[in-house]
C-alpha cells in the first residue's frame, strides 16, 4: 500500500489522489470542499459581486427603494417564465415558443376584457386556459410524437405569434380596468398603518425569515437524526443571519418605497411551490431521473411520456401566468409582446447552473440567474449604457456561465 | 519478402485496474486466413485495436512488425496508410450516403480542381462492388441494403484503400446463414489475391472451415497458435484451449433447496427492431425461487434482448409468448408493469441504461421504487435517506455518504448501487445481466455473496453472464443460447464449460 504510506508523509504524489480518498474515508480537505460547492455557491457569489458592482457604478442608485421595487416589477414574468424553463431544461429539452405564448395569452385576456367588457378575472381564467391548451399541444407533440422539443417550440414560437396577430387583428388594446392593472403595479401597503414606511411588508419580510429559519433548522435536526453530514452550527446560524439580512434589507427599501408589490406574492408563492414540487415530489424527481438519465429512466418504470406531457403542460401555465403579468403591466395587448422572452428565460435557467444536456438545475439557480441578468439590464439602463451594449454584456455572461459550467463538469469527469 | 505479414510481440495493454492484455504474441503468415479464438473478454478486440492504431503506440507496451519492418500506428489514418484495414463489427457506414459515397468517405476521389470527381468515385464503386461479388448501383443508399450487403461495401471501402492486412471482427455476427456462406466465400477469393484477413468468430463451424492458422487467446494471454493446414484442428480442440484454465474456488458456498416455480416463459419470440430477423426465437424456461438459473450464450445470441423483451417490452417488436409468475399469467408491457409484477433487470451496461450518474446514490437507489417512499406524490426524503443508508450498509457501498455522486464511485460499488435499487422495489425474479463486468475480484465476490443472500431469502435469479466459470460457481441450473434458440439445459452437476461451449456455438455448418 505505497500510496497510503506517501498520503501520510503528506508529499507530492498523494496529491492527485485526494478526491478518491477523500470519498473513501469521508475526509475531504477545505480545497475540494470549495471546489465541490462552487457550482452551487458560485451564482449566488456572482450575483453579491454584479449587485455590488453596479451599486458602486450607479452611485448607490440602483440599490435605492424606489429602483428595487421597480427591478420587481420589471423582471417579474422573466422570473414566472424561468421557473418553467428550468423544468423543462431539467427535463433535457428546451422550449423557444414561451415569448410567443406571453402574447397570445396577454392578447385572448385583452380581447375578452377590454373589447367584449367581460370582467377582469375571466380574462384570466382564459388566459391561463390558453397557456394550458397551449402547454398540452407542445406536450403531446414532444412526447407522445417524439419530435423534438427544439422544433416542436420552433414551429409553436412561430404559431403562436402567428395566432396572437389574429387575435388582435393586428392592433394593440389598450386599457385594462384598474382591477386588472393592480396584478401587476399594485401593492399591498398600509394594512397596518405606515408610518413614513409600511409596517406589514417588514412583517411579510420577517415571517419569511423565520419560516426559513424553522424549516432550515427542521431539516438540519432530521438530517442529523438520520446520521447524514451537516454544515458546522456555526455556519448553519451564519448562513440563516446572512439570509435574513439580506431579505429584511430587501423588505426595509421596499417599505419605503411603495410596498409589497403583489408580484412579488405571486412570484415568492411560486417559487416556494415549485422549489417543493421539483425537490419533493414524485413528479419533480422524474423529471430529474429523465434529463439525467433518459434510458435508465425507463429501465426504472418512468413513465416517460406522461412526465414530459406535464413538463410541458406547466410550461404553458407560466407562460399564461407571465402573459397576464405582462399585459397588466404594459396594460394592454401588443402584436409584439414577449419577444424574446424565451431568450431571457432560458438564459435564466443556465446561468443558473442548469445543464444543457439536462438532468441538473434548480429552481432557485434559475431565479438567481434571472436576477444577475435583470441587474445587470438595470443598471446599465440605469447608467445610459446603448442598448446595442447591454446585448453585448449580456451574451457574453451567459457564455461564460455555460463555459464555466461545462468546464466544472469535464474536471469532475477527469478525476472520476 | 518474408513468409511472415504480421509479427505482435509481448504486446501488454492495461486499463485502471484491468489487465486486458498480456505478453500477448501473434504471428501472421502473408496470404492466409488467421482466425482469433477466445471468450468473451479474452481481449480479441483489445488486441485488434492495438494493431489497427484505436489505441495508439505508446499507450500499450510490446512491438508490433508489420510487413518486415517495426510499426508504431499512431490512429487509424495511420495502420489504413500502411495497409492495415478493421471492419468492426458494427458497421462503421453513414446510413444516408450512398454507397459510392460511404467507399469513398475520407479517401474522396478528387480532381484536379480539388472537387470530387463523381463520375471517377462512381466508376471505380461500381468495379470495387464487382470484385467483391455485390450488385448493386454505387448510387444506392446504404440504408437500402441488408445487413450482409453493409458487410460486403465495408470490405469493398476497404480494398479501395490498398489493403494488405485486413481485419474483421466478428463479420457473420449479424448475417444469416446464406450472407455468412457468401462472405466466407468472398475470403478464400480475397486470399487468392494474396490479402491476409485476420478473423474474430465466436462460431468455430466458421473458423475450422475457412481457417487457416487460429490464435487462441484466454483471460488477456495467449494459449497456444493451431496451424489448420497441418494437422486437424477439431472445434472440441479449439474450445480446450478457450477455457482451459483452473476453476479458482472464489465463489461462496452456498445450500441449494429450490422451491417452487416462480417464473415460467413460454415460446418467447422477438423481432430485431430494425431488421427482419428473429433474436430471441421460441424460448421457453422456468426459475424456481431459490434459484440462480444462469444463461450462458456467445455474443449476439440474444441473451439480453431475452432478459429485456420480458422486461415491459424494453426492446424488440412483434414479442409473442407468455410469462407465468406463481403459475399465473402476468402482463408485462411496460417497465412499470413488470416492476409492479414483482420482476427487476439489472443491465449489463449500468452507466448507460443503469443509473443517473449525475445523481447521488440516495436518488438512484429510490429511482425505481420512489412511489413506496411517497404519499399523494410527496418524497418522504428522510425516509429515502434511511433507505439508501440502509443499502449501503448492506451492501457494503464504499462512499462517504449516500449524497455521493454516483459517477463517481468505482465499477463494483456502481453496481451495488444497481442492485440496491433493484431490491428496493422487492422483486420476486432478479434478472442480473452480467452482474460482474468491469468491476475487480474483490467486488465480484460481494456480489456473488449478495445474490446467495438473496436466493437464501428464496427470490429467483437469472443471471446471464459471459464468464462461464461464474455461470459454474453461481448457478443451480445453466441453459444456453446459441442464435436466439435455446441450444440446452444442464444442471450445474453436469455442466462444464466444454460441454456449455459445444451447445452456445451449435450453429448450422456454414456451405463449403
Amino acid at each position: 500500500m505505497t500510496d497510503v504510506k506517501s498520503s501520510s508523509t503528506g508529499q507530492g504524489p498523494s496529491a492527485d489522489q485526494a478526491p478518491a480518498r477523500a470519498l473513501h474515508t469521508g475526509i475531504s480537505d477545505p480545497r475540494t470542499l470549495v471546489m465541490r460547492n462552487l457550482r452551487q455557491s458560485g451564482i449566488f457569489v456572482a450575483l453579491v459581486v454584479i449587485v455590488a458592482l453596479f451599486a458602486v457604478l450607479t452611485d448607490g442608485v440602483s440599490l435605492s427603494p424606489g429602483n428595487i421595487t421597480n427591478i420587481v416589477l420589471q423582471y417579474s414574468y422573466i422570473l414566472v417564465l424561468a421557473i418553467g424553463m428550468v423544468i423543462v431544461i431539467i427535463g433535457g429539452h428546451i422550449d423557444l415558443s414561451v415569448g410567443s405564448v406571453v402574447a397570445l395569452t396577454g392578447s385572448v385576456s385583452a380581447v375578452l376584457v377590454i373589447q367584449q367588457g367581460h370582467p377582469w378575472w375571466l380574462g384570466v381564467l382564459a388566459a391561463l386556459a390558453v397557456g394550458l391548451a397551449v402547454g398540452a399541444w407542445h406536450g403531446f407533440w414532444v412526447a407522445y410524437a417524439g419530435i423534438p422539443a427544439f422544433i416542436v417550440t420552433l414551429a409553436g414560437m412561430l404559431l403562436f405569434r402567428g395566432l396572437t396577430l389574429r387575435v388582435l387583428d393586428n392592433i394593440s388594446l389598450s386599457p385594462f380596468p384598474a382591477e386588472y392593472q393592480r396584478i401587476a403595479a399594485g401593492f399591498l401597503n398600509g394594512l397596518l398603518g405606515g408610518q413614513g414606511f409600511d409596517a406589514f411588508t417588514l412583517l411579510i419580510g420577517g415571517v419569511a425569515v423565520a419560516g426559513y429559519a424553522v424549516s432550515g433548522f427542521r431539516t438540519r435536526v432530521a438530517r442529523i437524526r438520520y446520521q447524514q453530514p451537516v454544515e458546522s452550527f456555526p455556519l448553519f446560524v451564519a448562513r440563516v443571519v446572512l439570509v435574513g439580512a439580506v431579505v429584511m434589507y430587501f423588505a426595509w427599501q421596499l417599505a419605503h418605497a411603495r410596498g409589497l408589490p403583489i408580484v412579488l406574492i405571486v412570484l415568492a408563492v411560486l417559487v416556494l411551490a415549485y422549489g417543493l414540487l421539483t425537490r419533493r415530489t414524485v413528479f419533480g424527481r422524474q423529471v430529474y431521473a429523465i434529463g439525467g438519465n433518459l434510458p435508465a429512466a425507463m429501465l426504472s418504470g418512468v413513465k416517460v411520456r406522461t412526465v414530459n406531457f406535464w413538463v410541458f403542460v406547466n410550461m404553458g401555465f407560466l407562460s399564461a401566468v407571465a402573459g397576464i403579468i405582462y399585459s397588466s403591466r404594459s396594460n394592454g395587448a401588443q402584436p409584439a409582446a414577449g419577444n424574446m422572452f424565451e431568450l431571457d428565460a432560458i438564459a435564466a435557467a443556465f446561468i443558473g447552473g442548469a445543464a444543457v444536456t439536462g438532468g441538473v438545475g434548480t429552481v432557485v439557480g434559475a431565479m438567481v440567474g434571472g436576477l444577475i441578468m435583470a441587474v445587470m439590464s438595470n443598471g446599465m439602463q440605469l447608467m445610459g449604457v446603448d442598448q446595442s451594449m447591454q446585448s453585448v454584456v449580456k451574451g457574453l455572461v451567459l457564455l461564460v456561465a455555460v463555459a464555466f459550467d461545462v468546464y466544472n463538469k469535464r474536471r469532475a469527469g477527469a478525476s472520476r | 519478402m518474408s513468409d511472415t505479414i504480421l509479427e505482435m510481440r509481448n504486446i501488454t495493454k492495461t486499463f485502471p485496474g484491468v489487465a486486458a492484455l498480456q505478453d500477448v504474441s501473434i504471428v501472421v503468415r502473408r496470404g492466409e486466413i488467421h482466425a482469433i479464438c477466445g471468450e468473451n473478454g479474452a481481449g480479441k478486440s483489445t488486441l485488434m485495436k492495438v494493431l489497427s492504431g484505436v489505441y495508439p503506440a505508446g499507450s500499450y507496451e510490446g512491438e508490433i512488425i508489420f510487413d518486415g519492418r517495426p510499426v508504431h500506428f499512431r490512429g487509424i489514418r495511420d495502420s489504413e496508410a500502411q495497409g492495415v484495414v478493421i471492419i468492426h463489427q458494427e458497421l462503421a457506414l453513414v446510413p444516408h450516403l450512398s454507397i459510392a459515397e460511404n467507399i469513398f468517405l475520407g479517401n474522396e476521389r478528387c480532381g484536379r480542381t480539388g472537387l470530387i470527381d463523381w463520375n471517377r468515385a462512381n466508376a471505380d464503386a461500381t468495379a470495387l462492388l464487382e470484385s467483391v461479388g455485390l450488385r448493386e448501383n454505387a448510387v444506392t443508399p446504404i440504408v437500402a441494403l441488408g445487413v450482409g450487403k453493409q458487410q460486403l461495401v465495408e470490405i469493398a471501402k476497404a480494398l479501395s484503400k490498398e489493403v494488405k492486412l485486413l481485419i474483421l471482427d466478428e463479420p457473420t455476427a449479424a448475417l444469416n446463414d446464406v450472407d455468412s456462406a457468401h462472405l466466407l466465400d468472398l475470403l478464400r477469393r480475397l486470399r487468392d489475391r494474396g490479402i491476409t484477413c485476420i478473423m474474430i468468430s465466436h462460431k468455430l463451424g466458421e473458423i475450422t472451415a475457412i481457417a487457416d492458422s487460429i490464435t487462441v487467446l484466454r483471460d488477456g494471454r495467449t494459449v497456444e497458435r493451431l496451424d489448420v493446414r497441418s494437422a486437424e484442428v477439431t472445434q472440441d480442440r479449439i474450445i480446450r484451449g478457450m477455457v482451459g484454465r483452473d476453476l479458482h474456488s472464489f465463489y461462496p458456498d452456498r445450500v441449494s433447496s429450490p422451491g417452487e416455480e416462480v417464473l415460467r416463459v413460454e415460446n418467447w419470440t422477438v423481432r430485431h427492431p430494425t431488421q427482419d430477423r428473429r433474436v430471441v426465437d421460441d424460448v421457453s424456461f422456468t426459475v424456481r425461487a431459490g434459484e440462480v438459473v444462469g444463461i450462458a450464450g456467445l455474443m449476439g445470441a440474444g441473451r439480453t434482448e431475452l432478459a429485456m423483451s420480458m422486461f415491459g417490452r424494453s426492446y424488440g417488436r412483434d414479442i409473442t409468448g407468455r410469462l407465468f409468475l406463481r403459475g399465473r399469467e402476468i402482463r408485462a408491457r411496460t417497465v412499470a408493469e413488470a416492476i409492479g409484477n414483482g420482476i427487476a433487470y439489472a443491465t449489463e451496461d449500468r452507466k448507460r441504461y443503469g443509473l443517473n450518474l449525475i445523481d447521488d446514490i440516495r436518488h438512484n437507489v429510490s429511482a425505481a421504487a420512489l412511489r413506496k417512499l411517497a404519499r399523494f406524490g410527496w418524497v418522504h426524503d428522510n425516509e429515502e435517506i434511511r433507505v439508501a443508508e440502509a443499502s449501503r450498509r448492506d451492501m457494503n457501498i464504499k462512499a462517504p455518504s449516500v449524497m455521493a455522486t454516483v459517477g463517481k464511485l468505482s465499477g463494483g460499488n456502481q453496481q451495488k448501487v444497481v442492485l440496491s435499487k433493484w431490491l428496493f422495489t422487492d422483486p420476486e425474479v432478479l434478472i442480473l445481466d452480467e452482474p460482474t463486468r468491469g468491476i475487480d475480484v474483490g467486488a465480484k465476490f460481494e456480489i456473488y455473496t449478495i445474490v446467495n443472500r438473496l436466493v437464501a431469502q428464496g427470490k429467483a435469479v437469472v443471471m446471464i453472464s459471459s464468464e462461464l466459470p461464474e455461470l459454474l460457481g453461481m448457478c443451480d441450473r445453466i441453459y444456453t443460447l446459441a442464435a436466439g434458440r435455446l441450444t440446452g439445459e444442464l444442471p450445474v452437476s453436469e455442466a462444464t464449460q466444454e460441454k456449455l461451449m459445444q451447445l452456445m456455438a451449435k450453429d448450422k455448418e456454414p456451405a463449403r
